[in-house]
């Protein structure tokens, strides 16, 4: 498994909101260890899943060595929440928020250069190691512990992918939503790059989606470096260009994106594509049965 | 967002961009009162749309004289014009920039846009103005000169003289394009665009550089704390029911099928869009009801799928996730007593409570076919429609 073990110790930034508490408590339902929530003002305070809360990220890595975050924080203060869990250098920060400004999101990136830690999101369902730990809004019940990655850039097609998968008997190592805005904390490349190192991960599912070219260079990037098998889906082949579907992100502008381009470069790198939705667990049994 | 032509000169007039003098006509008369206002012996009438390429479709004309003004502003006023970008159906002309005729000694190409790999917003520049921006960015990229710029630090001078050079300009000219430059990226910055183009930017025969047209584009997530740009919004641009699904908070885009699709996620509305294809049908609308299908935002979107005549069947697609999918099925049978449905309802449940959730429906007075696995939806579902 990657990014989240049994060693995560997280803190929840935006715990009194009516989703940060909500998770929090899904959270703990399934066994992650929440050891803190963040709400300014509100330090001192317990919640009533028995979280106690600070005022501030660092508070909570001095106090309860919080390591990683998960931001519930409302968009117009959600950039300001990625960068204090920078500031306190934990290793690791979720933000599932979607509708953060992309200047916003910016000047977020420019601020990380550099730094420790480590951003998945935004815009994203989060982070699951089936059995370790479930961070983020996904469903823990779907999943089952085993030896497949998954890595999406949407949350519910990654929940039917985990579906299919699960009801082959496949179980995954770690389940990453990477998140459907244009400006992201780690793209495939990153996480391919985890996965390759991980001996608990034997193959990777990874669903992309019309508009960037984020599938496109980690077609190229994993036909040089990856040692696994990789099975892909790209969602959007019916979109329209020029429209954006629900996503930030997801946009066919300037005649770039589109799907066709990026399955052509998956296949091109040897990578096999699933060209319905509904057969991507199919295709990953038959791949792990070779 | 987008918003037309003569608002985004508008902008550029309030951040010191050089634009053509002009005002906006939304009747013949208005637009030879604009044109008589203008100290000009020539005129440009030019059609306010959402969409480029309207030169090639007949969308702007040079006036030699007011009469001109006038014969044009007749002819374009309430025409339909078919782009590249607006589809077959083309789009009705109801507002009209009257301009001043402009020398042009040459057209060049200026834009700002997000470069997703470097996490940073670019300039770019080509002297290939005039042309298809993308066309020049696929056979010649070499053409296209960028600058990209550090958020902490903004547009520097030097950035600037380095796209002004790249631009073959000289002597004067250098300073006026550094100074427009500036003003272009501060108009950008301030008002949280997602894109500025310029095409052309031309030099005119005096000298003087100038913003011969103007497309800007913003970013929806922003727009809450932009309410000056968010006033210039034309809903006539948009498609009705896509307005009206705006306000429920609903994403819905209308596209050219007749299998009409309700999923959670947009991802999974994509590959729900997608799959229906496949199996040979041809998807209706995208349509996203979000993390909460209650009986609200399923009825709204029954009602936003069903305006539309073409469709022939409805595919619900729900992965329960947080969401159970008995409260969907609920919510299903619930809406369906408030809005008629006369095609045939698929439904798929998957994931949290799918059974009991299937079962709700298939116990309701409602006729749906109920399948359990994605294929089977789509298969269902273009059957239905070929019966």
């Amino acid at each position: 498994m990657i990014l989240v073990n049994n060693d995560t110790k997280l803190v929840v930034q935006g715990i009194t909101g009516s989703e940060g508490s909500f998770h929090t408590a899904q959270m703990l339902e399934y066994g992650t260890q929440v050891v803190a929530g963040v709400t300014p003002g509100k330090g001192g305070q317990t919640t009533e899943t028995g979280v106690p809360i600070f005022n501030t990220v660092q508070e909570a890595k001095d106090k309860v060595q919080a390591n990683t975050s998960v931001i519930f924080v409302p968009p117009p203060f959600a950039a300001d929440a990625i960068m204090e869990a920078v500031d306190a250098e934990l290793d690791l920060v979720i933000c599932i928020t979607e509708g953060i400004p992309t200047s916003d999101m910016v000047k977020v990136h420019e601020y990380m250069a550099g730094k420790k830690t480590r951003m998945v999101g935004p815009n994203c369902p989060g982070v699951i190691s089936p059995g370790a730990g479930k961070i983020g809004i996904m469903p823990g019940f779907i999943h089952q512990e085993g030896k497949v990655g998954v890595i999406s850039r949407s949350g519910t097609l990654t929940y039917e992918a985990v579906h299919q998968l699960s009801s082959r008997g496949i179980g995954q190592s770690t389940c990453i939503g990477i998140g459907g805005d244009p400006i992201i904390g780690s793209n495939f490349i990153d996480l391919l790059d985890l996965f390759n190192q991980d001996e608990g991960t034997e193959a990777v599912v990874m669903i992309g989606e019309i508009g960037g070219t984020a599938e496109e260079e980690a077609a190229e990037w994993a036909q040089k470096n990856f040692t696994k098998p990789i099975v892909a889906f790209i969602a959007g082949t019916t979109a329209p260009p020029g429209r954006r579907m629900g996503h930030a992100g997801a946009i066919i502008s300037g005649g770039k994106g589109t799907a066709s381009d990026k399955i052509a470069a998956l296949k091109a790198a040897g990578i096999a594509v699933s060209e319905s939705p509904a057969g991507i667990g199919e295709l990953m049994e038959e791949i792990l049965k070779k | 967002m987008n918003i037309h032509e003569y608002q985004a000169k508008e902008i550029f007039r309030k951040y010191n961009v050089p634009v053509p003098n002009g005002g906006v006509a939304y009747s013949v008369e208005e637009a030879l009162n604009v044109a008589k206002s203008l100290d000009s012996s020539i005129f440009v009438v030019k059609a306010q749309i959402h969409a480029g390429g309207r030169g090639k479709a007949g969308g702007v004309k040079i006036a030699k004289n007011l009469d001109e003004v006038t014969l044009h502003a007749n002819e374009i006023l309430g025409k339909t014009l078919v782009t590249h970008q607006t589809g077959p159906a083309g789009k009705t002309v109801g507002r009209l920039l009257v301009e001043e005729g402009i020398d042009i000694a040459r057209e060049l190409y200026m834009g700002i846009v997000l470069d997703r790999q470097t996490g940073q917003f670019v300039f770019m520049v080509s002297v290939e103005g005039g042309m298809e921006i993308e066309k020049v960015a696929s056979e010649t990229p070499e053409k296209i000169i960028k600058e990209w710029i550090e958020p902490g630090m903004g547009l520097q001078a030097f950035q600037a003289r380095k796209l002004a050079y790249a631009l073959g300009l000289q002597g004067v000219q250098v300073r006026e394009a550094v100074k427009f430059m500036f003003a272009l990226w501060n108009a950008f910055n301030a008002s949280d665009a997602s894109l500025v183009e310029i095409n052309p930017l031309v030099v005119t025969g005096n000298g003087h550089v100038m913003a011969l047209d103007a497309k800007m584009n913003f970013d929806d997530n922003a727009l809450y704390r932009q309410a000056e740009i968010l006033e210039y919004r034309d809903l006539s641009e948009e498609e009705p029911s896509e307005v009206e699904a705006s306000s429920y908070n609903l994403n819905y885009i209308k596209l050219d099928g007749n299998v009409g699709c309700m999923v959670n996620g947009a991802g999974l509305a994509m590959g729900t869009m997608d799959i229906i294809k496949l199996y040979g049908g041809e998807p209706a609308n995208f349509l996203d009801v979000g993390g909460v299908a209650n009986p609200d935002t399923v009825s709204n979107g029954f009602r936003i799928i069903m305006s539309d005549s073409n469709v022939k069947a409805v595919l619900i697609n729900i992965f329960g996730g947080i969401v159970r999918c008995d409260r969907v099925a609920m919510g299903i049978i619930l809406a369906l007593e408030k809005v008629k449905v006369n095609v045939p309802i698929v439904v798929r449940l998957a994931g949290t409570n799918a059974e009991e959730g299937a079962r709700l429906l298939a116990n309701s007075d409602i006729d749906f076919i109920v399948a359990t696995s994605l294929a089977e939806a789509a298969e269902k579902v273009t059957a239905a429609i070929k019966e």
